[in-house]
């Protein structure tokens, strides 16, 4: 089914995507607190678990891949908070979903100015 | 009656934050641009002296979360406080809310059929802090009371634009029938375009942005034609938060003088814009 029009690169987080990725997002949710991303970086394994997050989360958790994690229904809003815990910001993590260096990736912004 | 005197709509980007507690970065090259742009803004907030604000925010999972996530929530506090979004960072000042101002839009507005959720308890995120923090540079939220009113840009479908533009008329009707001898500032709290997320993550459409600028100082309801996932594609998943210019340009009626914009690529990943608009009688 088509909910709406399909955009390049874009997954539009819509009803569908928040159920398959609750999981995830509950926990990258729970990172707002200090004492929870203490006890995640203790044992990330465990802290997933206890959060019910899929295989395949797990996995993306595990490589830090955040195409990964929007493909398992997470959201960018959530995910920060997550990429945070690793010192990740904005820039690192534009790099990583579009596979340029992180220079490379601040010259396609200042770019725009044109 | 209470006194719309205008409008500020600005970008909210976390990183202002960090930045808008030290003088001396805001002179460095990558921030100057950004913030010799508010010096206008606090010559204007100066002159038309508000005593309240009024802001549309978007929440990125403070205050809320996807276990109960309204499309639009109004705060009714005493009070709003910040805390660590996941980051760490130390929280911005609290803000003294005005629960009568609150009571009076929750009526007037589920009156009128915007059926809001209201919070008697609600965390501010960033989204709401720096505006403040800009606008009142060292005082930030503890400067002047607020009422936020939070609208859902997390979980698609989002709010249309005509329906935002609509929220903020009837905000705007409710403020001029406030029983109070007050001056109200409606903020617009984020954009303009950008992107974080996916393939196409760090998209910026300076065209767009520019356009829209030019549409919310003359032409508001032009950009009640686009649907929210028109936005997406014009703007970027998080140039959504155009719907919160909206809304804001909404509550000053059908005609606005465009007192002062800037607009700079790139702060962070995002445009960043500014415009102060006032309230006129006719089309410029």
């Amino acid at each position: 089914m088509t909910r709406h029009p399909s955009i390049p690169g874009t997954i539009l987080f819509d009803t569908e995507e928040a159920r398959k990725g609750y999981a995830l997002n509950r926990m990258c949710f729970s990172f707002n607190s200090a004492a929870n991303r203490a006890e995640f970086l203790k044992d990330e394994e465990a802290y997933c678990r206890k959060f019910g997050l899929t295989p395949e989360q797990i996995q993306a958790v595990k490589e830090r891949n955040v195409l990964k994690l929007l493909e398992a229904g997470g959201n960018i809003y959530y995910l920060a908070k997550f990429a945070g815990i690793f010192g990740l910001n904005m820039q690192d993590i534009g790099a990583q979903q579009t596979g340029m260096s992180v220079e490379a990736f601040n010259q396609k912004l200042l770019s725009a100015r044109h | 009656m209470a006194r719309i005197v205008g409008s500020v709509l600005t970008s909210h980007v976390p990183l202002i934050g960090k930045a808008t507690v030290n003088p001396a970065l805001q002179q460095e090259p990558y921030w100057k641009p950004f913030f010799d742009g508010y010096r206008a803004v606090h010559a204007w907030l100066d002159r038309v002296k508000p005593d309240i604000v009024v802001m549309f925010y978007n929440d990125h999972g403070l205050n809320f979360f996807l276990d109960k996530l309204p499309t639009f929530a109004i705060g009714a506090a005493d009070e709003y406080r910040n805390e660590d979004e996941g980051w760490g960072l130390p929280p911005f000042p609290p803000t003294p809310g005005e629960p009568n101002l609150s009571g009076h839009l929750i009526e007037s507005l589920v009156n009128d059929e915007f059926d809001l959720t209201t919070c008697q308890e609600m965390l501010v995120d960033h989204a709401f802090a720096i505006p403040l923090q800009l606008l009142w540079p060292g005082v930030g939220g503890r400067a002047i009371k607020a009422v936020p009113i939070c609208i859902n840009t997390v979980q698609h479908p989002l709010p249309s634009p005509k329906r935002c533009y609509r929220l903020g008329q009837s905000v705007g009707r409710a403020i001029a029938s406030w029983d109070a001898d007050l001056k109200v500032l409606v903020v617009g709290s984020g954009g303009l375009s950008h992107q974080l997320d996916g393939e196409r993550a760090g998209f910026i459409n300076k065209q767009f942005d520019l356009e829209c600028m030019d549409h919310l100082a003359n032409d508001p309801e032009a950009l009640t034609r686009y649907t929210s996932v028109d936005l997406v594609e014009l703007a970027g998943t998080q140039g959504v938060e155009l719907l919160m210019w909206i809304a804001a340009r909404g509550a000053l009626g059908e005609h606005a003088r465009e007192v002062h914009r800037n607009y700079h690529i790139p702060i962070s990943n995002t445009a960043a814009g500014l415009m102060v608009l006032e309230p006129a009688e006719r089309a410029p």
